[in-house]
């Protein structure tokens, strides 16, 4: 238990400046990204852009907190992408066919909500009783899911992509949250609350930007919640003590079946939450709505420093993740790189990403030994 | 002798076809050090695996102060004052010192006086407590358990059923993983734990450390009791013979 050979001190500080480094790149990757877009894109430094970022990550960022409670208990969620795109039909169809039976609009959309997401833990709690009880693997019991949903999201739509003939009226409604915000700034003027304001000449009408987007509201306090759950309470603490030891788990009493099917139902609830918000984003529910979004919540999650062997990960970690995605994305768009140039970026930076936590967790070995 | 403080009685447990535990009885009283010996296989494991509550017997009955036991989860076991170190130590070596030595029983405050959180600080503080009474160094508590060594881990796992005052400590090859000066300490340690009235069940292959600190040898052989002696008088030419199966034969 003695502190072996000393090792020397210039060593010791380097170790200890790479391990800083290898933490932190993820934040100082994207940093360096924003800069690079900044300097090279036009009109990628802009408010309105940034917002436009914000938004845009809440779909893969929402879906990849619950992914970060699933692949730190040595899981993964594969059925998330199309809970989302369920959740969106469900609660589009509720809304639609309240609203046609005389429902008034906001009745109609709260039930619509609520309906969407109980419909989504559904999934989540199947999922938790095959892996958590059954001891089916993640991977093939969310496969199967996968499946499931997807033929499930479908069959309300009747085999179509959009739950279509929204009245105009609750249309209206969707957009103004979906896309609206809760404070605008108007260049040279300040800014204005909860919507835009009228009468502005038109020059000055295109500058305007949304600074606290709804759906970025939303996504930041499900990420506060949920940050808190993990770091803070029991519940996050026994999640990471089944990802780092399930056997010790047992016999600790933490009650790992149990917990299982919670983790995966957390990560059905926050897929049903991205789903509500793409039926307020896009006015329309859509089945395959968070199909692309899967396997990117899966990437931000690596990115953020998330171990697919279980035990480690921050939901800090995840939503960084999904914000160099986002920020990737639109910057190659601005930058006018054909699109198929995305998916080659994305799958360099999670490559390049379990290299770096591989590193830090050697760096890391190393300078405790010392 | 004074009443029995655990008392398993024909207690069995078979896996598929396999007899692990065939009518086993077994006892320990209180602030005895029981050596639990056998060959690889004889259900040693099996049988503390449903002392502990990890596996549910078959049939038999499990009796703790006088208290039936039979069947209970892990968590019950504990908190009945079984505490069991297992030979891979069971720690969750991603979490620090504090969070193991607490695991499944977590300190929890309250913040804005409604929120259940971790008490991180109070865990802590508690482990560096119990790890001084076992005159056990660890150069920081927020360390997690994979940057530390081996007689370290086994130290804090130690710590850990120390802390929760248990009545009856299992331990599974303690020393089996350490340094001679760190197993030295792990046998002064159940020494220790037996001056304060702890009951201990040692499983250990070395029986140099049975013969230091055991007061009595159960030898286990094929699923059933094959002996139950005092540690006086017994030799390690007996013990051997016991554990192989050559000591019926020779009458």
């Amino acid at each position: 238990m003695a502190t072996t050979a000393a090792a020397p001190t210039r060593s010791r500080t380097t170790t200890t400046l790479l391990n800083l480094l290898a933490r932190s790149w993820a934040y100082l990757f994207l940093i360096a990204m924003v800069l690079f877009f900044s300097i090279t894109g036009p009109g990628f430094f802009s408010v309105n852009n940034f917002s436009n970022i914000l938004v845009t990550s809440t779909l893969v960022g929402l879906m990849a907190i619950g992914q970060t409670y699933v692949v730190i208990t040595a899981g993964i969620d594969l059925s998330i992408g199309w809970t989302v795109g369920l959740a969106s039909v469900v609660a589009a169809r509720t809304m639609r066919d309240l609203a046609n039976g005389g429902m008034d609009i906001a009745p109609a959309m709260l039930l619509g909500i609520a309906l969407a997401l109980l419909v989504s833990l559904i999934p989540g709690v199947i999922n938790g009783l095959l892996i958590g009880r059954v001891r089916i693997p993640p991977f093939i019991a969310t496969l199967g899911m996968f499946g499931i949903v997807r033929g499930a999201a479908f069959l309300l739509t009747d085999g179509q992509q959009v739950v279509g003939q929204l009245p105009d009226a609750l249309r209206d409604v969707l957009r103004a949250l979906g896309s609206g915000s809760l404070v605008y700034l108007i260049p040279g003027q300040g800014v204005a609350w909860l919507a835009r304001p009228d009468g502005l000449p038109p020059e000055v009408i295109r500058g305007v930007a949304p600074l606290l987007p709804y759906p970025v509201i939303i996504t930041a306090i499900v990420v506060l919640i949920f940050a808190f759950i993990l770091g803070r309470t029991r519940f996050g603490r026994h999640t990471y003590a089944i990802g780092g030891n399930p056997e010790a788990s047992l016999r600790a009493g933490i009650n790992v079946k149990n917990h299982l099917v919670w983790i995966y139902v957390l990560s059905a609830f926050t897929a049903g939450i991205a789903g509500v918000l793409y039926l307020f984003r896009f006015t329309s529910g859509a089945p395959q709505a968070g199909e692309a979004a899967l396997l990117q919540s899966v990437a931000a999650v690596v990115i953020g420093g998330t171990s697919l062997f279980g035990g480690e990960g921050r939901i800090s970690g995840a939503v960084i993740g999904a914000l160099i995605i986002g920020v990737l994305q639109t910057g190659l768009v601005i930058l006018n790189v054909d699109a198929v140039w995305q998916f080659i970026v994305v799958g360099i930076v999670i490559i390049v990403a379990v290299l770096v936590n591989q590193l830090q967790a050697s760096l890391e070995r190393l300078r405790s030994n010392v | 002798m004074s009443e029995a403080l655990l008392q398993c009685s024909a207690v069995s447990k078979h896996f598929g076809g396999l007899i692990a535990l065939n009518q086993v009885d077994f006892a320990v009283h209180p602030g005895e050090v029981v050596a639990l010996l056998g060959d690889n296989g004889a259900g040693k494991s099996t049988l503390i695996k449903c002392i502990s509550g990890v596996h549910r017997p078959d049939g038999g009955q499990i009796t703790f102060g006088g208290v039936d036991i039979t069947g209970n989860s892990p968590a019950v076991t504990r908190e009945q004052g079984i505490e069991t170190i297992y030979q891979d130590l069971a720690l969750a070596e991603n979490l620090d010192v504090g969070a193991n030595v607490f695991l499944g029983k977590e300190k929890l405050k309250r913040v804005f006086g409604v929120i259940p959180v971790t008490d991180d600080d109070y865990m802590r503080q508690q482990a560096q407590g119990v790890l001084d009474r076992l005159d056990i160094h660890i150069p920081s508590l927020k360390q997690r358990l994979v940057n530390l060594s081996g007689g370290q881990r086994q130290a804090v796992a130690i710590a850990r059923a120390i802390y929760w005052n248990a009545r009856l400590v299992v331990m599974d090859e303690p020393t089996a993983a350490l340094g001679v000066p760190e197993q030295r300490k792990v046998l002064d340690l159940i020494r220790l734990l037996r001056s304060q009235n702890v009951s201990v069940i040692l499983i250990s292959h070395t029986l140099h450390d049975v013969m230091q600190v055991a007061d009595r040898i159960v030898i286990m052989r094929r699923g059933k009791v094959a002996a139950n002696m005092p540690r006086e008088g017994a030799t390690e030419e007996i013990i051997v013979r016991h554990m192989v199966g050559t000591a019926e034969a020779a009458g």
